[in-house]
């Protein structure tokens, strides 16, 4: 048994590991290492488990896809992001809320998981979103409108990137976006690294409420939306009123905490890159402009605590043995650096095109918004290049707040000027 | 050759669309995907390969 094999946790690399501070953008430097040494490692998390890592691209995929690996956070030997924070684990697999099934589908096996899933596939179509497109345009501009009218130093998380995606999944979910600012902040302490069980429940609770009684509304007098389609469905019997609820939440949440994340982290990566950022505004061919974005998704990685799942039988794999109830976390940060699959990972290549990246996960889990995600940044990119040439960030790059406590990258704030 | 899918497994993304749009589409109702056609010439078959790699359900098949 190797060091990496070794369940003497004292000896194990912990996790999340820490980035480099100078180089924002990287995953963090010792997982880089260990890709080299290893493809499977386990790791020690803060209440002491020692779930296996996944550094390689070849292996993540392949585990992604393996109906050996269960997505149930209700399973013993689930590696919870509570447990990496240090807190109670049984605490965060509470049923009702939390690491539980307080999150829909994302935590579920099928059957039920594809029950679930395919009750809110249709509005995710490549064809219904790039319907969309004109809409999301429209938004944007608006957005950059407000903007421009101010003068000085503004937060472009605050002005931009995080009312867009709000705007878009609201309408989408037919949720009144006069509510962000509450929902906004309840998807924050979910998504929190350090948050205490008790803070995620609460925040469920809170959006619960919200979210129940908006649902009432939609069973009396249905629109044309994907939330009042949940609400037939309620009527009909396919689902319960909680169970609709809970996929709402997760819809909401996700649909725009990861994309804001995504249209600040990307503005600054290519603010860092001006030639990029030069050819993405001058010259934004849709072919460069979609290659530009999944380079983006690939470079950036911003889901860095993993795809996590519990082993439901042996699995042999990587040269080690994963044994039932043993926790698995897919990198898919350092899949998406693995240098057997990109050339030169660690460079910036708006042309690379790497359709293959697993920024989106893989297997049936895989993200339900992708295609909505990608066309929001299609959009994004070049119209804030393109309506804001002189975009500059106000200050350093190593003074933004980087999003290191959350468990969705990104940064707090994004103070630019022009 | 033949292309085959299997829309059991299928979790609708729609990555085989973009792939090969001449080949896969999605349905309306919940966008699981459907062929447009089972049989790909030589100049297709690259697209259908990539869109089989990038399914991330494997529902995609490729054979003679």
């Amino acid at each position: 048994m190797t060091l990496h094999e070794t369940a003497c946790p004292e000896a194990l690399p912990s996790f999340p590991m820490p980035r480099d501070g100078r180089c924002p953008f990287d995953p963090p430097p010792r997982g880089r290492d260990l890709q080299q040494e290893v493809p499977m490692t386990r790791v020690r998390l803060a209440d002491g488990s020692t779930p296996w890592l996944v550094t390689r691209y070849a292996e993540g995929r392949a585990l992604l896809l393996d109906p050996r690996l269960s997505a149930d956070a209700s399973r013993p030997g689930y590696p919870h992001a509570a447990a990496a924070a240090g807190e109670d684990p049984s605490a965060a697999s509470d049923g009702s809320v939390g690491g539980g099934a307080g999150l829909s589908f994302i935590l579920m096996d099928d059957p039920e998981h594809a029950r679930l899933r395919r009750m809110v596939q249709a509005p995710f179509t490549v064809r219904r979103i790039e319907a969309m497109r004109p809409d999301v345009q429209e938004i944007a501009d608006e957005l950059i409108d407000a903007m421009l009218a101010k003068d000085g130093v503004v937060d472009l998380v605050e002005e931009f990137a995080l009312p867009l995606p709000s705007l878009v999944i609201c309408r989408l979910l037919g949720v009144p976006y006069a509510q962000h600012e509450f929902f906004q902040e309840s998807s924050k302490a979910i998504v929190h690294r350090g948050a205490t069980p008790e803070g995620r429940r609460a925040a469920f609770t809170d959006l619960a409420q919200y979210m129940g009684s908006l649902l009432a509304q939609k069973l009396e007098d249905p629109q044309e939306d994907l939330f009042s389609d949940l609400g037939a469905r309620v009527l009909d019997g396919e689902l319960t009123a909680a169970e609709a609820v809970q996929m709402g939440i997760l819809l909401l949440v996700a649909g725009h905490e990861t994309t804001a994340n995504m249209i600040a982290l990307g503005t600054t990566a290519l603010l860092e890159h001006p030639a990029d950022a030069a050819r993405l505004r001058d010259e934004p061919e849709p072919a460069l402009v979609a290659s530009a974005v999944e380079e983006l998704l690939r470079y950036l990685t911003i889901t860095h605590d993993g795809r996590k799942r519990v082993a439901t039988e042996a699995i042999e794999i990587g040269g080690v043995r994963i044994r039932a109830g043993e926790g698995v976390i897919v990198a898919t940060d350092l899949g998406n650096r693995d240098p057997a699959v990109f050339a030169d990972p660690a460079t910036l290549d708006l042309e690379r095109n790497p359709r293959n990246h697993v920024g989106f996960g893989f297997g049936i889990h895989q993200c339900l918004g992708q295609n909505l995600a990608r066309m929001e940044l299609q959009v994004v990119y070049p119209t804030l290049l393109r309506r804001v040439p002189g975009l500059r960030l106000a200050g350093e790059l190593a003074d933004l707040p980087f999003k290191h406590d959350a468990g969705i990258y990104g940064v707090h704030s994004l103070p630019v000027t022009w | 050759m033949k292309v085959t899918l299997d829309q059991d497994r299928c979790v609708a993304s729609g990555q085989c669309v973009m792939a090969a749009m001449d080949v896969f589409d999605q349905r309306d109702e919940d966008g699981i995907a459907v062929l447009l056609t089972e049989d790909v010439g030589p100049e297709t078959v690259p697209d259908v390969q990539l869109a089989a790699a990038v399914c991330p359900a494997a529902a995609i098949g490729l054979r003679p």
